[in-house]
């Protein structure tokens, strides 16, 4: 397992270069990247800035994948998630997970992206044409991740 | 002596990023420590209000208002997260 925070852009062809590396039991390779948009609720994004809580965002991390490999035969799983300064267009975060097979990398790959954005400690703030602000949480976000409950 | 961290909306509403502060005698969990705060008036009453979307964790985990805070814990209060 790896959890990087890092203010740095990443390189997903590297990333998963990486994690196959001398490995021939991975038959499935699954992957995630968020990407900052320009629009947010009709407000023109400019420019946003992440906050995060040191400590508890590896830790809370780390738990959901802990979760995954409980949950699905998966082999590892990466995580990077990006904060500070991010314009439109740059990446926020990447999640990958390899395994033996489709189902259950797929699976893993978007459970641990949607338990992130309900429960890893980041926060967006927009400076938009309209000022500063922060983003509120979306309900669909709590759904997407209490579906998963249901499966359980 | 505890620590309470805050952040994102509530480090600026507050206008403090962490404190450390002495338990008082009766204020055992979460619930308690959030309303001792609420207690302070002004933007402590309004962010800390019931009402209001207040996560909470306690030494790095993800906390309810019956979780218990001992002497030593590191608490944190925070909105709802929006990472991703």
């Amino acid at each position: 397992m790896t959890v990087r925070i890092q203010t740095e852009d990443f390189d997903i062809g590297r990333e998963v270069a990486a994690m196959r590396a001398g490995n021939p039991q991975i038959g499935a390779v699954a992957s995630f990247v968020g990407v900052v948009r320009d629009v947010n609720d009709g407000n023109r994004v400019g420019e946003m800035t992440l906050e995060h809580y040191p400590g508890m965002t590896e830790k809370s991390i780390a738990a959901i994948i802990d979760q995954a490999h409980a949950r699905w035969r998966i082999f590892d799983a990466l995580v990077i998630h990006r904060v500070g300064r991010l314009k439109p267009l740059d990446q926020i975060v990447l999640v990958v997970v390899t395994g033996a097979h489709r189902g259950d990398t797929f699976a893993a790959c978007e459970f641990i992206m949607d338990y992130l954005k309900t429960r890893a400690p980041f926060w967006k703030k927009e400076q938009t044409q309209q000022g500063e602000q922060w983003v509120e949480a979306r309900a669909s976000d709590d759904i997407a991740a209490e579906r998963w409950r249901l499966k359980g | 002596m505890i620590t309470i961290l805050y952040f994102a909306r509530l480090r600026e509403a507050l206008g403090k990023t962490s404190e450390q502060i002495a338990l008082p005698a009766g204020v055992s969990d979460l619930g308690a420590l959030r309303v001792l705060l609420r207690q302070r008036g002004g933007a402590w009453a309004e962010e800390m209000a019931d009402g209001k979307q207040v996560r909470a964790a306690v030494n790095q985990d993800i906390a309810q208002g019956d979780t218990l805070i001992n002497d030593g814990d590191e608490v944190a209060f925070f909105p709802p997260v929006t990472g991703g």
